[in-house]
């Protein structure tokens, strides 16, 4: 392992014209605003926000399923950024995709061992036996018997066609996983089942994580450092713990104070988070967060912030470090 | 006592389909007081979303078999199909509905206002129930009350926080956010001044920051009403917030039904506990639950839960009485993890 | 199951493949079947326009010649018509559709227009102007019939495509570095064949019947080619007393037409509810 970061990503943009009638421009949506983190070899890192935020697309572009409008990323040391998983393909087979669902990444119509099949065909010269050899090899780490490779997707259970997808993944044995919103919708029990997969998994593959999610306690659970986003742009990035003990940029402190926490007060009580996120396609001048923002400056409103450095955290906020959740006014009584 | 609003006794029912009989509900047992928030809690499968249908009298009647047990809203009953008429005055007036999915609950095609006017039309507290004596598409909307509707709803608007009522009203649905669409939602669950609110999952579609701003919002208008609240989810944490009291469900029977406080800290049936410690947050972080829901199709005898539990003998295959755990703690276990007392005598809450 | 299997499960395709496989069967063994195969060319005047009888079961035409084993000739021609200009058209068609609906773009939209063009003009009007133009000929109807008929094709492969290539399946596919090529073959014409196999079945009815008018209209195969639709053409003058003259090719044009009717119905049935479970 080296020190180099694995994944450098400098201000990485993605702007979806908005066309009216006749093909005329009518303004952007910027769906990634000038993003730039590092990913250190092995390491997990959690991408959280709300919907809109950007994380779907961050994820997308850098797969390359997504063009990147501006901006640069370096996979290895390589410039990635704006190549189709074709062209970078020799790059690509180390960075993966895996999708909310992965049993939907299955071709209907292709049995499930055929489908386990194509990332080497696609990438490698293995002759049949091998390949063969190599699918069952990687359906039992995923927990699964190797009978399956004869049934298509629509004869196993969900669960298992996760598992699947995850497998078809790991053929190409990558270095780096995105995971987007892989417990989205699941019930609680099973999370936990999924959850503990993706540690095994990593575990056996020696894997690097990006996983994107909206749910701060799983990220919590299961990351090193996190990067919370907010209309395009990562607002705070920092080891997790310390994010979410101490958080510095005040969407942040939001969003840590909508979770629900079991046995403490209850947040609802006293949510002070109003209104809703701005229109992407027509950010205000300034910080993004102004309309929301309880502790708005006129300084706000008028230049984007720069990244500051606190500790380990990058924030992006002016006051970053000064400011804090504001005090409930009227505690109503706790929980016993 | 004539506190409680809404019973619940042994219902089971179920779907005829491809594969025979699925026995969806198996002896529910529910019971709600008045202006209390009851959180329905289960996960998928679990039956939660299928007993508030019944309740609310939406489930496919072609399709479904009603095996037994009863549903009593204030006097009504609301299960059996000769009872259609009284059924009609309570659903949509003393009992009302806000659905799970904000961007499908409104038609497409008519602006908010159109919607909530006719929703006034029909189900307004100044209207007496009963069908119209004229087809409803010429019926009359008398001006006099019209006009008190009116302000009825742009003062509702405004307590549901939504930005600039008298231009919202001339929206289409798909015009404004999901978060305000919910905050119509519950407007419009409230503007006929019902009892009961049935409230289907009603933030799992939302972000977070939302979802906390949906809840405490239907926490504060329905208690400040005296509304009870039945709010079916999978997120305890939902249910923390706001819940009184939560009823667990599995595979289709209730389990357990406990005060918040109780329901959190003294979990007694084996599969709240598990649920509790699979619970990112709680205790266990990553500990899941072995095993598949059984088949609907065939389900085991008595207590569902015996497939997955580690505590099952075979006196688990008759399904336990209701037996107390604490303070209107109710649990239906022969192993429970604390002890608990004789039965209760009726099914309900004394 | 079996593909046989799902074909007999469905009643709409067992009686459908039924006529077509007989159809088949019969224009193979016509040499062998017809009683009198040599009237084809020859003629007997002696014996014109006799009505159906036990020696000859449709009667005889104008030139004394059996109906009947004209007719079981004529059905060589009627299949090969069909099955050439199907063929040719789907080839054409399908290819074109694939890769407009692939890219889309500025050559998806101008192979789509080029294909409106096509479809703007009824089919049965552009074949005999080109009919017309060529000269008559079985070749000609063949080639003005594909000509024709490929845009149906390529209208319905785009619009399935269009939808395909947005499902997630085939965005994981391109994530994985499979190349367009493999993607359009592997992944996304598999998912439309059963449209196409239905259309096709249905298709051949329909083209059978413009190859008939086409034919009526004297513009297919020169006489004595005892091509169907060319037959109900002689018919004419000696209607209504030699009615069995017309009515005998214009029966086989219907069963065979309906044949393919029913078998597209039925695989339609057969194969889209499987799919959709397929999809779940």
């Amino acid at each position: 392992m080296t020190d180099a970061p694995i994944l450098n990503v400098t201000d990485l943009s993605v702007r979806f014209p908005i066309r009216g009638p006749f093909g005329r421009s009518l303004g952007q949506i910027k769906a990634l605003d000038g993003v730039s983190f590092t990913l250190a070899d092995g390491e997990i890192l959690g991408l959280v926000g709300e919907s809109g935020c950007g994380k779907s697309t961050l994820g997308k572009t850098l797969m390359g399923i997504q063009a990147p409008t501006h901006g640069s990323i370096l996979f290895e040391g390589t410039e990635i950024a704006g190549r189709t998983p074709r062209e970078a393909r020799a790059l690509r087979r180390r960075l993966q995709y895996a999708y909310q669902d992965p049993g939907a990444s299955l071709d209907p119509r292709w049995k499930i061992g055929r489908s386990l099949e194509e990332p080497l065909i696609i990438h490698t010269d293995l002759p049949r036996k091998e390949r063969l050899g190599k699918v069952r090899e990687i359906l039992t780490s995923v927990g699964l018997p190797a009978g399956h490779t004869d049934l298509f997707p629509h004869e196993i259970s969900g669960g298992q066609q996760r598992r699947v997808g995850l497998a078809r993944i790991l053929m190409l044995n990558p270095e780096v996983v995105i995971l987007d919103e892989p417990t989205a919708g699941l019930d609680v029990s099973v999370q936990a089942t999924v959850l503990r997969l993706f540690r095994d998994l990593r575990e056996t593959f020696d894997l690097t994580y990006i996983f994107i999610s909206h749910d701060l306690s799983v990220v919590r659970l299961m990351c090193h450092r996190v990067a919370v986003m907010y209309l395009g742009r990562i607002v705070e990035i920092g080891p997790v713990e310390d994010l979410m003990e101490n958080p510095k940029h005040p969407y942040t402190q939001s969003l840590l104070a909508a979770i629900p926490r079991i046995n403490g007060p209850r947040v609802t009580e006293n949510f002070w988070l109003k209104g809703e996120p701005a229109n992407a396609a027509n950010l205000p001048v300034g910080c993004r967060f102004q309309g929301r923002c309880p502790h708005v400056k006129p300084i706000c409103r008028e230049t984007d912030p720069e990244d500051r450095a606190i500790g380990d955290s990058r924030v992006a906020c002016h006051f970053a470090g000064e400011v804090f959740p504001p005090v409930p006014v009227a505690k109503k009584e706790q929980i016993s | 006592m004539n506190d409680v609003l809404l019973s619940v006794q042994n219902l089971s029912l179920g779907f005829r389909g491809d594969g025979g009989f699925a026995h969806i509900l198996d002896g529910a047992n529910m019971t709600m007081r008045r202006g209390e928030i009851m959180g329905l809690v289960g996960e998928s499968g679990c039956g939660k979303t299928t007993l508030a249908s019944a309740i609310l009298g939406v489930l496919p009647r072609t399709a479904l078999q009603v095996r037994g047990g009863s549903i009593n809203f204030d006097g009504t009953d609301m299960l059996v199909d000769t009872n259609a008429a009284e059924q009609e005055s309570v659903r949509g007036r003393r009992v009302t509905f806000i659905p799970q999915d904000p961007f499908t609950s409104l038609n497409p095609v008519f602006t908010i206002g159109q919607q909530i006017e006719e929703l006034m039309k029909w189900k307004s507290p100044r209207r007496a129930p009963g069908a119209s004596r004229l087809p409803p598409i010429i019926a009359l909307y008398p001006r006099a009350r019209r006009k008190i509707d009116r302000e009825k709803v742009m003062e509702m608007l405004n307590l549901v926080q939504l930005p600039s009522p008298d231009q919202l009203l001339k929206k289409y649905p798909h015009e404004v956010s999901g978060g305000q669409r919910q905050r119509l939602m519950i407007a419009m669950a409230l503007l006929p001044e019902p009892d009961l609110i049935i409230a289907d999952e009603p933030t799992t579609a939302l972000d977070v920051t939302i979802q906390a701003q949906i809840l405490g919002l239907l926490r504060n208008l329905a208690t400040d009403r005296g509304v009870a609240v039945m709010l079916t989810t999978h997120d305890l944490g939902s249910a923390y917030e706001i819940c009184d009291r939560i009823t667990v469900m599995y595979a289709g029977q209730d389990v357990e039904t406990a005060p918040v406080g109780e329901f959190f800290n003294r979990p007694t049936h084996p599969y709240t506990a598990k649920l509790l410690d699979s619970l990112p947050d709680g205790g266990g972080g990553m500990i899941g639950i072995p095993g598949e829901l059984p088949s609907f199709y065939a389900p085991p005898p008595g207590c569902r839960f015996q497939t997955r539990c580690d505590r099952m003998t075979e006196a688990c295959k008759t399904r336990p009485p209701s037996a107390n755990a604490g303070p209107n703690h109710l649990v239906r276990c022969f192993h429970p993890l604390y002890p608990t007392t004789a039965p209760a005598e009726k099914e309900s809450l004394a | 199951m079996s593909a046989l299997k799902r074909i007999l499960s469905d009643r709409a395709a067992t009686i459908g493949g039924a006529i077509i496989l007989g159809l088949v069967v019969v224009a193979i063994l016509a040499p062998w079947i017809a009683p009198y195969p040599g009237d084809v060319t020859a003629f007997h005047l002696t014996e014109r326009l006799q009505p159906p009888s036990a020696d000859h079961w449709f009667g005889t035409d104008r030139m004394g010649a059996d109906i009947f084993s004209r007719l079981l000739f004529g059905a060589r021609i009627t299949i090969s018509i069909a099955v050439i200009a199907v063929g040719v058209s789907v080839l054409i068609g399908v290819p074109i559709g694939l890769l407009a609906g692939y890219y889309g773009g500025f050559t998806g939209g101008a192979l789509m227009r080029t294909s409106d063009v096509f479809l703007a003009v009824p089919q049965i009007v552009l074949a005999i102007a080109i009919a017309q133009t060529l000269g008559p000929s079985v070749e000609n109807v063949i080639l003005a019939l594909s000509i024709t008929y490929w845009p149906f094709w390529a209208r319905l492969v785009y619009a399935e495509t269009n939808a395909l290539k947005k499902q997630t399946f085939v965005e994981a596919a391109q994530a994985l570095g499979a190349s367009d090529l493999r993607v359009m073959v592997l992944h996304i014409l598999p998912n439309t064949a059963s449209a196409i196999i239905v259309r096709t079945s249905i298709g051949m009815g329909a083209t059978i019947l413009t190859a008939a008018a086409l034919g009526f209209l004297g513009l297919g195969a020169p006489p004595p080619t005892p091509e169907w639709g060319r037959t109900i053409s002689e018919a004419r003058e000696f209607l209504p007393e030699a009615w069995w003259y017309a009515a005998a090719p214009g029966l086989a044009i219907f069963l065979v037409v309906m044949g393919f009717n029913l078998l597209g119905d039925g695989l339609r049935d057969i194969l889209d509810p499987k799919l959709r479970r397929g999809s779940q």
